[in-house]
């Protein structure tokens, strides 16, 4: 048996080297954010460009949508791989809407809209889909995996009947504008690309409400132990539901983005993209297994990601060693957050 | 003659808790060796230590005279000491000879498995220890009392010379107690040695050998069982008087808070109800004791009262007089009642939250201003309950996972309390929580009773109920069987009570 020892010099040294230990690890991903960009940033002419940082931010924006929406999803346990599809079957009916309107066979007329009704049309589509999604695993009791699958294929398959297979092209400059404008009415942020801003606010909308509001903890309770939080009276049914409907509903937005972006909605559309956002999630720290993350941490994996993206393009890295790239970064990621779990 | 296994000086603490200090077994070959002492003694984590599952912090183990320190479960299973924990570790999907030789199936030339050979050996296995069970059945089509026999096979085909036996008979009925009992003989005549943990003291005079007690984490007695010395043991276990465990000040008794009427629950899948027709009243500053031996029906009837059971539930429930339909938790918080469940980790708490998070979690509207949750409300919050329940926790943003048991519980009761109820169902409060929590505990509870809540406490620990309740229930089979007023009360009376009075039809092989 040892006496316990007394504060030493060399404690309190090795105390802060602690310290600085695991506020490394706490940060780890703004920290690997920021070396990875001051990387790029140093190594290549072309990264710290205006022009380049827009197209960078233009292109996380998507990703940002899906990403956080999956987030909480995620953090009540579940999973949804519908988003890729949900985001093409969004597109396309806002690029129909916007295009040629509805025709009513019935009535013998034609219901036009407006580029921003046409918008909130695929928004909404997007919206129903994250219901349907919601009522799948509540009502009818489908493991979440499996309902999203299910989805997965069912709004691709809308998507083609919508779109006829053939991408619905020139939606007009104020369709477009969402897309591919910038936020010029607020002096000093002009640079700042619609896209980024619209998925930006967003996900602080969506940070609030995973932190600060009663769906939100709901969501952390029925995440980290079901009927712990039936038990203290939660809506477990209803809070995943929500989760759903969120999820849905940003795909939509996602959808809307990409298709303004491109002043085109192909059918083909965010096929992948679920993996896209799911990697996000999990980089950002999010359990799979449901009731930990955060929406600030997937807002990182997102940038990460995107980042990367465009890095090893800009490093003239062959495509095929892209993805191993990637994959590498995703299991790095998860392997550090268990691995520091096991250390808490 | 050099113990089979031996313990001593051991020592393990954990975060907050000093669970064994200077504790120790010795376990002779052929001899069973019962392990006494309440929830929290430290029975649970000396057998870990001996399996392997952790190492102490200090002490030695010695096996067949080495000193040995297993690396994990496996590597003591392969030396021959085996465990079988209450929670049984099988797969259900699975037939009983591939369990019992899971990892290790005898292969054909072709390097499939032999399944004609696996299931003649298991068979044999089996018939050895007089057990009669099909090795082809699956593992989930047998009954709790079967699947540990499995269990005991499954060990003794590592050659086990040490079975360690934790709480083998809570699950079991009495006929399944009986083969235990006799497959513990024929072990004993081949020379296994055994600790057998349990509270039970009616069942050593059958097995027991040896007698080896703890309390709070130490050493307190060791001998050779003797019969007669059984109240000298539960003296030991104890090892105080209950009154000094027990405070409870005599409050005043006002209206009645909660009155429950013919309340049944029906038995999913048919049968004997899981709550048969019981009526009782709790009134304001009362404790009310539910006591009842294992599925008596104690946990389904708080469930019921909470609203768990709707659809298989009738009665009627009164609060304060006025009748209240309960269709789920929300309406019972809303009703005023709190639940604090039987197992926390499963039911009460979300344990990779924190503790503010969890003490809000029942009464979130209390903490929401504007619609958002006031941050600085719930530390404020969660810091009173901190103080007045004195729950050890380095912060309020501490995970509950990383406190101990009697802290976890003291956070589940102070979400509960949070709701501010009038009406509080408490499950086994005190269940795996060490001496000294307990008695906190016990405190606590007799201050909300002070202080007007009614309280209704199901245990299925006696001097607990005898020592908290001014009111005692007794359920036997889902049958209210009995109502003693405190002074009336006794261990026996309430015992006997307690004990079902088994009919023909029941006894089942």
């Amino acid at each position: 048996m040892t006496a316990p020892s007394s504060p030493s010099p060399s404690g309190a040294l090795s105390m802060n080297r602690d310290r600085l230990l695991s506020l490394i690890v706490r940060f780890r991903s703004v920290l690997a954010l920021v070396v990875l960009t001051a990387f790029l940033a140093f190594t290549t002419d072309a990264f710290w460009t205006e022009q380049n940082l827009q197209n960078v931010l233009r292109q996380i924006a998507v990703n940002l949508c899906l990403s956080v929406g999956m987030t909480l999803v995620v953090l009540a346990g579940g999973i949804d791989l519908s988003v890729g599809s949900t985001l093409a079957l969004s597109g396309a009916v806002a690029a129909g809407l916007a295009r040629s309107g509805i025709r009513v066979p019935q009535w013998n007329t034609l219901v036009e809209f407006t580029p921003a009704g046409a918008m909130l049309g695929g928004i909404l589509t997007g919206l129903v889909v994250g219901l349907a999604n919601g009522v799948a695993v509540t009502v009818f009791r489908l493991p979440p995996f499996v309902a999203t699958l299910g989805m997965l294929g069912i709004a691709r398959g809308l998507t083609m009947l919508w779109t006829g297979g053939n991408p619905i092209h020139d939606l007009g400059p104020a369709f477009a504008y969402l897309g591919n404008g910038r936020l010029d009415a607020i002096p000093g942020l002009g640079w700042l690309p619609m896209p980024i801003v619209v998925s930006g606010t967003l996900a602080a909308v969506l940070a609030l409400v995973a932190e600060r509001t009663r769906f939100g903890r709901g969501l952390y309770a029925v995440g980290g132990n079901e009927r712990a939080a039936a038990l203290s009276g939660l809506p477990v049914a209803a809070i995943k539901r929500r989760a759903y409907l969120w999820c849905g509903a940003l795909a939509g937005v996602a959808g809307v983005l990409l298709a303004s972006r491109l002043n085109a909605a192909t059918p083909d559309a965010g096929e992948g993209y679920e993996l896209d956002a799911i990697a996000a999630v999990v980089i950002g720290g999010a359990s799979l297994s449901g009731g930990r993350g955060t929406v600030f941490g997937t807002v990182l994996g997102c940038l990460l990601i995107g980042v990367l993206n465009v890095g090893l393009v800009l490093l003239d890295v062959s495509p095929y060693w892209q993805q191993v790239i990637k994959g590498l970064v995703i299991l790095a990621a998860v392997a550090l957050d268990r691995w520091t779990a096991s250390r808490r | 003659m050099t113990p089979l296994l031996e313990a001593r000086g051991v020592s393990k603490a954990f975060p907050g808790v000093q669970a064994l200090s200077n504790a120790g077994i010795t376990v002779q070959a052929g001899r069973l060796n019962a392990l006494l002492g309440e929830n929290g003694a430290g029975k649970s984590t000396l057998m870990n230590i001996l399996s392997g599952v952790f190492p102490p912090d200090h002490g030695e183990v010695r096996f067949e005279g080495r000193p040995v320190s297993f690396r994990d479960p496996r590597a003591a299973h392969e030396a021959g000491v085996a465990i079988i924990f209450q929670e049984l570790n099988l797969v259900g999907g699975l037939s009983v000879a591939e369990n019992i030789f899971l990892g290790r199936q005898p292969l054909t030339r072709w390097g499939l498995v032999d399944r004609a050979r696996m299931n003649r050996d298991a068979a044999e296995l089996l018939a050895r220890l007089d057990m009669r069970i099909d090795p082809t059945i699956l593992v989930e089509r047998l009954k709790v009392g079967a699947q540990q026999m499995v269990e005991i096979a499954k060990a003794l085909s590592f050659d086990a010379k040490v079975l360690i036996l934790d709480e083998p008979t809570s699950a079991l009925t009495e006929h399944e107690v009986e083969t235990l009992f006799g497959v513990i003989r024929r072990l004993k005549q081949r020379g296994v040695g055994m600790i057998y943990i349990t509270h039970r003291l009616d069942e050593l005079p059958e097995i027991a050998d040896d007698v080896t007690i703890f309390r709070d984490g130490v050493l307190v007695h060791e001998s050779t069982y003797r019969a007669d010395d059984r109240s000298e043991y539960v003296r030991r276990m104890v090892g105080r008087d209950l009154a000094e465990l027990f405070a409870r000040s005599s409050g005043t008794r006002g209206d009645p808070a909660l009155e429950v009427a013919d309340l049944t629950v029906a038995r999913p899948g048919g049968g004997q109800p899981l709550v048969d027709r019981v009526s009782f009243t709790v009134h304001a500053g009362e404790v009310v004791g539910l006591f009842g031996l294992m599925g008596a029906g104690r946990t389904e009837l708080l469930e019921a009262i909470y609203g768990l059971h709707r659809g298989r539930c009738e009665g009627t429930i009164l609060r304060d007089g006025r009748r209240i339909q309960v269709g789920g938790p929300r309406d019972a918080l809303v009703a005023g009642l709190a639940l604090a469940p039987e197992d926390r980790k499963a039911d009460g708490l979300v344990l990779g939250l924190s503790v503010a998070t969890n003490v809000s979690m029942a009464s979130l509207d209390r903490v929401l201003r504007h619609g958002f949750v006031s941050v600085r409300e719930e530390r404020h919050r969660a810091a009173d309950a901190i103080a007045t329940l004195a729950i050890k926790t380095p912060s309020a943003d501490q995970a509950v996972g990383a406190l101990s048991g009697g802290n976890q519980q003291k956070v589940v009761l102070a979400k509960g309390l949070a709701t501010e109820p009038k009406v509080l169902l408490l499950d086994e409060p005190t269940r795996g929580v060490d001496i000294g929590a307990k008695r906190e505990i016990y405190a606590l509870i007799d201050r909300w009773a002070s202080l007007g809540m009614a309280v209704l406490v199901a245990s299925s620990e006696l001097p607990e109920i005898l020592g908290l309740s001014d009111r005692i229930l007794v359920l036997a089979e889902g049958r209210l069987t009995a109502e003693f007023r405190r002074d009336e009360a006794s261990e026996q009376s309430v015992l006997h009570a307690a004990i079902p009075v088994r009919r023909a039809s029941e006894v089942v092989a």
